[in-house]
């Protein structure tokens, strides 16, 4: 005799959905095919993220390889669909031998690939990309893929980290150049900030060239707070290589190399070389940072200055 | 590792066929035992650092100048004039040195605060430059800041509004140059000096100035007394251009020269077999070669052309120098002479030259018959020291295929010039004399050379002019593989093999001449002793 109050069987399906579930299957794993927890009060061995993070497979040749198909292929159409950049400047790189730093401001994630697919060669093929370790290095996926398709390496951008600076002089002297942001982070307005040394110093260890570099166009593509990008016109120009003199200290190679960047900067927003010589040798050169007024002016001056690329979109509601 | 100097090769059983540049292709020919072969000096080692020589030169003058820097003021006019397309052959891969110098010159204006700047292209009666020129020639960065305004252009010899009558030499040549140029406070010229001929006074007397002067140096009498026109000591066109440069400088008119010798690496990889002498050559390079020569042979010319004329030189920039006119031509000279001297012992009956596809006046166009003559008879001939290769009497041969073909925009005057001044004479006294007015002060070709591209009426004159010397000396010139229609019309020989040219060459200089064969380019010039 059947018991009534017996619960019904579970359906067939449901048991096979249960047997097939894969986070069961993960959970039933084990060491030693899965990591062993750190026991409790064990003090847990470095995480192999941030700026922990080991890049030389990343400069081994078959990534190299993949890294070139990549940035050649899928990188430079997406480059092209989104920025379509015109390149200015390169015959200021005409004698330069060896390893460089570019550093370049800083208005958009667009800026890496679009300096990656517009720095000439033999630099683009062995070139590495500063890259704030709080940001693509904190997880394993997303540190692999930056170090894979773009070559970045860790940088600390909150605290000085030997470990960090050594690598990247280590790859300098290396003969590896490096893709480096002076400003630290992407712009939050479409304005710049203030460089930091960081290039400075890394010029002064590895004793290479830093390269001032230009991106104008970028800021709409993928500024920050967007996850999708707009399509916009990017201009890249490169300046004069600049060498750290005895002369030079950090601050003062910091100065120089932002006033070189501001100077790019209005030549391509005047279209007149001249002209933006003229203003550098009076240090009448625009700032990179704008004024220094409320955010609502500031973005107005953007939109004045020609900086605001965001299409045909009407400013003003039709009354 | 030092460059080697050129060499006269004797010619015995063991020697290969030599390479002969033949238009927009190439010739294997082999000479006669006891034949010389004369190979230009390999290239100098070039300036490494080019900004930092450039700086220099400008920071410390010879002669009597003071530095740029000190020259430039605020308020003050500032003309930089430049050679135009025919310099350098072939055009040199970008950047540019003008457009190097002139980036630099227009920086130390720039902190001087000198704002009226004017940038001419320095035509005289050649061709206007393209917008796609000029930038290759200044650059981009420059082009886009001078050219939008109008302070970029090249000149017009032929605007009434835009020369001034200077006055003339004691032996009445007249001095007419652009009169920007003469309002100015200060001339920047930028010099490329290729060849001995190029750059002193020369460049604002000759290149921003007009056919009211240049007639008085650009005809038959001083061609034929200038032995050689690349020798300057010898030269009456030197002399006579270095006449009216003293008067300008006499008038007050401020120049400061910037003047650059490059060296003679001349072809780029893949082509670069092209200077390497024929034992010398890998396998690689034969390969090369011979595929080159086939794949030219087979393709239309107009393709073949494409290809040529796309070619840009990686010279290098062997010395810069700036200041007086004179002083500064002397250092460059001496320079110029480091990169292009052979010594060559005694003369030749016959003379042969493979001539290639380009001469200064056919750059981004087509090497028509007028302009081969003038290649051969004109340079290659004319680049000697002391006597010319060739003995009084002897007999040139040349080898270029020497189409009847000709740019209808960059030469309308050529084309008349051959069909109707060549086919009544082509003595170049009588030439002169009978159309040379005529096509100099024509409208229709002044309209063309001040609107269009193209160069001035009278240029064929010249062209033809540069030969004269050339024509009076030798006895007898042969074409090998030319359009023997073309060749006959210019009162030439035509032949269809280097054999062949030899055995009509015996007719002249008797049964057992010597050869000289010149393996240019790269650029070399004899120094005949």
């Amino acid at each position: 005799m059947t018991d009534p109050n017996r619960r019904p069987a579970i359906s067939h399906l449901t048991d096979r959905r249960a047997k097939a579930s894969l986070s069961r299957v993960v959970r039933k794993v084990e060491f030693p095919l899965k990591s062993a927890e750190t026991p409790d009060g064990q003090i847990p061995l470095p995480a192999n993220t941030g700026a922990n993070y080991e890049t030389d497979w990343a400069r081994r040749y078959a990534s190299r390889v993949t890294r070139r198909i990549a940035l050649s292929t899928v990188g430079k159409a997406v480059i092209q669909y989104y920025a379509s950049p015109t390149i200015r400047g390169l015959d200021r790189l005409h004698d330069l031998d060896g390893p460089a730093i570019f550093a370049s401001n800083h208005q958009s994630h667009a800026d890496t690939l679009v300096l990656l697919t517009s720095i000439p060669a033999p630099w683009r093929h062995k070139a590495c990309v500063g890259a704030a370790a709080d940001y693509f290095f904190g997880n394993r996926t997303t540190a692999a893929i930056s170090a894979l398709f773009i070559g970045a390496i860790p940088i600390e951008r909150t605290s000085i980290n030997r470990n960090t600076i050594g690598k990247a002089v280590a790859l300098l002297r290396g003969g590896w150049s490096m893709v480096i942001y002076p400003e630290g982070g992407r712009s939050p307005d479409g304005w710049g900030q203030e460089f930091r040394p960081g290039a400075a110093f890394l010029a002064k260890q590895a004793g290479v060239p830093v390269v001032p570099v230009h991106i104008r166009g970028t800021f709409d593509i993928l500024r920050k707070g967007h996850n999708w990008p707009k399509r916009s016109k990017a201009i890249v120009n490169f300046g004069r290589p600049l060498e750290f003199a005895e002369e030079d200290n950090n601050r003062r190679f910091t100065r120089k190399l932002q006033a070189a960047v501001e100077s790019l900067a209005d030549e391509t927003a005047t279209g007149n070389w001249f002209a933006a010589r003229q203003r550098a040798h009076a240090e009448d050169t625009p700032g990179l940072q704008g004024p220094d007024t409320s955010t609502w002016r500031r973005r107005w001056s953007l939109t004045e200055n020609g900086d605001d690329q965001g299409g045909s979109h009407r400013r003003w509601p039709y009354v | 590792m030092t460059a080697r100097r050129g060499l006269v090769l004797d010619v015995d059983r063991t020697t290969p066929p030599i390479v002969f540049h033949h238009g927009e292709g190439f010739r294997f020919e082999k000479l006669p035992t006891g034949s010389r072969v004369v190979y230009p000096n390999e290239p100098i080692e070039p300036i490494e650092d080019v900004d930092s020589a450039i700086r220099h030169a400008l920071a410390n003058p010879l002669g009597d100048s003071p530095p740029l820097e000190a020259l430039l003021t605020p308020g003050m006019k500032l003309t930089i004039a430049f050679d135009d397309i025919s310099l350098p052959l072939p055009q040199m891969q970008a950047p540019d040195i003008r457009g190097r110098i002139i980036e630099q010159v227009l920086d130390v204006a720039a902190a001087c605060g000198v704002d009226d700047v004017h940038l001419i292209a320095a035509l005289a009666l050649h061709r206007r430059m393209t917008e796609a020129e000029l930038r290759h020639a200044v650059g981009d960065r420059v082009y886009d800041a001078f050219a939008p305004t109008g302070q970029l252009y090249n000149f017009d010899a032929e605007d009434p509004e835009g020369l001034t009558h200077m006055g003339e030499t004691d032996h009445g040549e007249e001095v007419v140059i652009s009169k920007r140029a003469v309002e100015s406070d200060l001339i920047v010229y930028v010099n490329i000096n290729l060849v001995s001929m190029d750059g002193g006074h020369k460049s604002v007397a000759t290149g921003l100035s007009g056919y009211a002067a240049l007639r008085h140096h650009h005809n038959v009498q001083t061609m034929r007394r200038s032995k050689s026109f690349m020798d300057q000591e010898k030269s009456e066109l030197h002399t006579k251009n270095w006449r009216q440069g003293r008067l300008i400088r006499d008038a007050g008119v401020k120049i400061f020269q910037i003047e650059t010798t490059l060296n003679n690496d001349t072809f780029p990889s893949p082509w670069d077999f092209l200077q390497k002498r024929e034992w010398e050559m890998t396998g690689k390079d034969r390969v090369m070669l011979l595929g080159t020569k086939k794949v030219l042979d087979k393709i239309p010319r107009r393709s073949a052309r494409s290809i040529f004329q796309g070619i840009r030189s990686p010279f290098g920039l062997t010395s810069i120098q700036a200041g007086e006119v004179e002083a500064v031509h002397e250092v460059t000279t001496a320079n110029v002479y480091k990169q292009h001297l052979v010594r060559v012992e005694g003369q030749t009956d016959i003379l042969s030259m493979g001539l290639p596809y380009l001469g200064p006046y056919n750059v981004n166009s087509i090497m028509n018959p007028i302009l081969v003559a003038c290649l051969g008879l004109g340079y290659f001939f004319n680049l000697y020291k002391g006597k010319p290769l060739v003995r009084e009497g002897g007999v040139v041969i040349m080898s270029h295929p020497t189409p009847w073909e000709f740019h209808p925009v960059h030469h309308p005057s050529y084309i008349d010039f051959f069909e109707e001044v060549l086919a009544d004479s082509t003595d170049p006294e009588k030439i002169e004399q009978k159309y040379e007015k005529r096509y100099a002060e024509d409208e229709w070709y002044r309209h063309l050379y001040r609107t269009s591209y193209a160069y001035h009426g009278v240029h064929p004159f010249y062209m033809w002019y540069w030969c004269s010397h050339a024509l009076e000396h030798v006895g007898q010139v042969i074409v090998v593989g030319g359009d023997q229609r073309a060749v006959k019309r210019m009162g030439f020989r035509s032949a269809t093999t280097m054999r062949d040219a030899l055995e009509m060459a015996t007719d002249v200089v008797g049964r057992d001449p010597t050869l000289t064969h010149i393996h240019n380019p790269p650029v070399l010039m004899a120094d005949v002793v």
